[in-house]
């Protein structure tokens, strides 16, 4: 096995670990190197060629392949190394170093010995088994990734009568997709009360494009013994439970599935790294840093992001504290806790630096109104937002100008007085 | 081609694989007929892999006498033809007093069954075997002989074999037709094909009523009886380390909790009559079912842990027994009925059926060619958890192709996935069957497409017309602006 010696490994090279890198090659680290299954860097990003990435990041609108370009470019200028085909299988720890091992096509089995690693792996779509739908399992049924790709990178169409469970973006995006490519979207099945993806792509996809969006509603029954031939719908009571007194058919030969996205953590887990339960990402500290030291984790790996510009601004953090990391953990304050308070399901990071600036990321755990979204020490108020309304599908970041020097933790919590 | 055999089979599940490589031994011309797209389609491919002891069957049945004999069989095959298999052992469970004196009977069962090594155990020694389970439980009986297998690679290992000792197979051909012409009897099949063969063995499974009645023999029905089973993420593999059982019902061995060869447990199946042979669809009830049984045993497992479910129709005939056998149709031979323990019997299913044969009057003369051993194709799952990379270097020194990841998930490899394709399987299924791939949590999201261009590449078959499971099944209907 071939042995190589690097500052840092960047596992993925997506939109996190291309930012990751640049920031880390910026704060003067030399040797990084980003490794990549697929053939050519930047992650999911190159399947999604609709536009609207970029807005925070870049001010413009871009599509996903543009936007995967900058940095692309950034990192090329950077003279950052890319090993592509090459897919990490183990990452372990000898002391303070790590090894990450890995399979190149072109290079055989690959040992590299770093002082950290970033885990930018991003995440994968739940599918059929996941959620468990009743009924046959005939072809026809794919995620709705899966059905970008292979239409928008392979140039194959998984079918002509489109039925999409799940309202997230992907599923919004593929509805406009399938429809543009000639294909007939029948139904956007959602089974919560409201759309799990941005308003803007309920608008541009399906409002466009006449096609009905049932919320509430859920496939109780897929049908078809080759291939798929119909779905039952039925109105869900109790959040979950399909009603099939009322259900109706939809005729259809493919069925798409955009029902969720989960972190892939697989090496993670190998690696012996502590997932937390709700975002199904690794536990981090204020430097992003996994319970596995020398180990961090930035981007879809550690939650599942709504728009790539927050992946981008988290995996620039995550690099330059990867970078002071190496050097040796100079300028490391104290760490407190951040608590997660009332109707939230998460805050990340879970630990935040005193007299440091910190940028929080959140989700409510249920669609709310006319609330307040705040943050506090154990003394005062370090932030507070009133909100209409606020949904889960949407990702909260709050930036704090500095956590207070004193403070002995933050807890972030919705609240409806003042 | 040359369409005169000694033997036909119709049907390649495990009956069928086992009775065609038991008789490759022999100088026998031998065909196998099959009306899906790959070997072990049917019923083989749903079976839940375990081999059991035999304390459940009743004292005096043939299911009893081969399941044991099959049982001790397994070793040696095993070895031989390079599938997993393992000898975990069975627990019933009992949670009541009233469980208890069941326990005590199927103890008393395998006592007068058989049974080596079968044993009563006390709570505490059960869950010092299977710390897992729930702490509830008064006491178990424990079987060490029970074993677990890959159903469908030992199908396909079975099958391999027996092709490379000079069995021909005709898949994708559904039997339409069989008479008498002569001393043979003679098949047509759904795409013109016509076969001749001396004898002829049912062993089509949940169709074996039918292939029979095609053939003048109506003397027994199948009963399709539909089992539903899940199987859990990898992550929750090591919950259990045997097969787990509740004290069974009158219709089925219950609702169990099944460690598989390749480490993800599985838990069902349910056991449901029904009219239809074509129902392969799961319910929620029969999820909740599962899930309910499964977790008074092992608390611990989850419903949302299920990465994909699948049904199975057991084959049960008239008469709850096997029906192995000559009929009135003279050359014409069932091997019918063949439902649990149908796969821990196939081995001893195929010495019968062999010898039943020669009842018949057909001359064995062994071979002095027939080569018993097949080669498994190299995995690296097992080198890449066991962080084996020495051995892994050396394979893939050997073959580069072992050093492209095809299915993160698993870990299956460029290299097994060719193999697969070049052992026939070019369907999505028959890939994932014979190398796994496909199987693991994300179901196929990010290597279906490197598989189809697998399957391209090394068969010429166009991507749009790959299939999941053979034609009207196809992954990717349309070439982009084709309508």
């Amino acid at each position: 096995m071939k042995n190589n010696i690097y500052d840092t490994v960047i596992i993925g090279a997506g939109p996190a670990g291309l930012a990751a890198a640049v920031s880390l090659k910026k704060s003067g680290i030399e040797k990084v190197l980003l490794v990549d299954r697929e053939s050519s860097a930047g992650g999911i990003l190159n399947q999604c060629i609709h536009n609207g990435f970029g807005l925070h990041r870049f001010k413009e609108e871009l599509t996903g392949p543009e936007y995967a370009e900058r940095y692309v470019d950034l990192v090329r200028q950077a003279g950052i190394q890319i090993l592509l085909d090459s897919c990490v299988i183990d990452i372990m720890s000898s002391g303070k170093g790590k090894e990450v091992i890995m399979l190149s096509e072109e290079q055989g089995l690959l040992r590299i010995s770093c002082k950290a690693v970033v885990l930018a792996m991003g995440c994968r779509e739940k599918n059929r088994g996941n959620i468990a739908i009743p009924g046959s399992r005939p072809a026809g049924i794919l995620t709705a990734g899966f059905a970008q790709k292979m239409v928008n990178i392979h140039g194959y169409m998984p079918g002509k009568e489109v039925v999409i469970l799940g309202s997230g973006d992907i599923g919004l995006i593929m509805a406009r997709r399938m429809s543009l490519e000639g294909a007939k979207v029948k139904a956007v099945i959602e089974i919560q009360t409201h759309p799990g993806g941005l308003n803007r792509n309920i608008v541009q996809c399906l409002q466009d494009f006449d096609i009905p969006l049932y919320l509430s509603h859920t496939i109780s029954e897929i049908k078809g013994d080759r291939r798929i031939t119909s779905v039952e719908v039925s109105p869900v009571v109790d959040r979950s439970v399909p009603d099939r007194n009322k259900s109706f058919h939809l005729d259809c030969d493919t069925l798409l599935l955009s029902v969720g996205l989960i972190p892939e953590n697989e090496l993670s887990l190998k690696a012996g790294i502590q997932l937390d339960n709700v975002t199904r990402g690794p536990i981090v500290d204020a430097n992003l840093m996994t319970s596995v030291e020398g180990v961090f984790a930035c981007g879809n790996v550690l939650h599942v992001h709504d728009i790539v510009d927050w992946v981008s601004e988290e995996s620039e953090f995550c690099g330059y504290r990867v970078a002071r990391y190496i050097k040796g953990d100079n300028g490391k304050s104290r760490e407190i806790p951040v608590r997660t308070g009332k109707m939230l399901s998460y805050t990340l990071p879970s630990r935040v630096e005193v007299g440091k600036p910190a940028t929080l990321s959140l989700r409510t755990m249920a669609p709310l109104e006319n609330v307040i979204l705040a943050v506090r020490t154990e003394k005062d108020f370090l932030y507070k937002k009133k909100f209409r309304k606020i949904f889960p599908s949407i990702m909260q970041r709050i930036a704090l100008k500095e956590v207070p020097a004193d403070a002995q933790y933050i807890e972030t919590f919705i609240t409806t007085g003042d | 081609m040359n369409n005169k055999f000694d033997i036909l089979i119709i049907g390649a599940g495990v009956v069928g694989a086992s009775i065609a490589r038991e008789l490759s031994r022999y100088q026998l011309d031998i065909a196998v007929i099959e009306k899906e797209e790959d070997v072990s389609f049917g019923t083989s491919k749903a079976n839940s892999g375990i081999i059991h002891a035999g304390f459940h069957s009743q004292p005096g049945t043939l299911k009893l006498k081969l399941e044991s004999a099959g049982n001790r069989m397994f070793d040696q095959l095993s070895r031989e033809l390079g599938f997993p298999f393992e000898r975990r052992g069975e627990l019933m469970v009992a949670f009541s007093d009233d469980e208890l004196q069941i326990l005590h009977k199927y103890y008393q069962r395998a006592v007068q069954n058989n049974i080596s090594g079968a044993e009563l155990l006390g709570r505490e020694r059960t869950l010092e075997l299977e710390p897992n389970l729930n702490p509830d439980i008064l006491g178990s009986l424990h079987a060490p002989t029970a074993g677990i297998v890959g159903p469908y690679e030992y199908c396909f290992a079975l099958m391999e074999n027996a092709a490379s000792n000079g069995v021909k197979i005709f898949l994708d051909n559904k039997v339409m037709k069989i008479f008498r012409k002569g001393a043979s009897l003679e098949i047509v099949t759904d795409k013109g094909i016509s076969l001749s063969g001396k004898f002829i063995v049912n062993s089509a499974g949940i169709y074996s009523d039918e292939i029979a009645k095609l053939a003048g023999v109506g003397d027994f029905k199948i009963l399709p009886r539909k089992g539903e089973e899940y199987l859990l993420d990898r992550r929750v593999g090591g919950l259990v380390r045997r097969v787990i059982f509740p004290v069974p019902s009158e219709k089925s061995k219950g609702l169990l909790v099944i460690p598989t060869v390749d480490g993800p447990v599985m838990v069902g199946p349910t056991a449901e009559d029904i009219d239809s042979r074509t129902d392969f669809s799961t319910t929620r009830s029969g999820l909740d079912a599962v899930f309910k049984n499964a977790q008074k045993m092992v608390p611990a497992i989850r419903a949302t842990d299920i990465i994909t479910s699948f049904v199975g129709l057991r084959p049960a005939a008239t008469g709850g027994d096997f029906i192995i056998g000559k009929t009135s149709v003279k050359g014409f031979i069932n091997a019918a009925g063949i439902q649990s323990p149908g796969l821990t019997a196939s081995p001893a299913i195929a010495e019968m059926i062999r010898d039943i044969l020669v009842d018949e009057g057909l001359q064995l003369k062994k071979k002095d060619d027939f080569c018993p051993e097949r080669t498994a194709v190299s995995k690296i799952r097992p080198l890449v958890e066991n962080r084996d990379y020495k051995t892994l270097e050396t394979l893939i020194s050997k073959d580069k192709n072992y050093s492209k990841l095809v299915c993160r998930c698993e870990n299956i490899t460029e290299a097994e996935i060719i193999a697969a394709v070049r052992s026939g399987h070019t369907t999505l299924d028959g890939i994932k069957f014979s190398a796994r791939a496909c199987t693991g949590r994300c179901q196929g999201g990010f290597c279906t497409s490197r598989i189809l261009d697998i399957i391209h590449r090394e068969t010429g078959i166009p991507i749009e017309k790959i299939s999941k499971k053979g034609k009207g099944s196809e992954i990717l209907f349309y070439k982009k602006g084709a309508f």
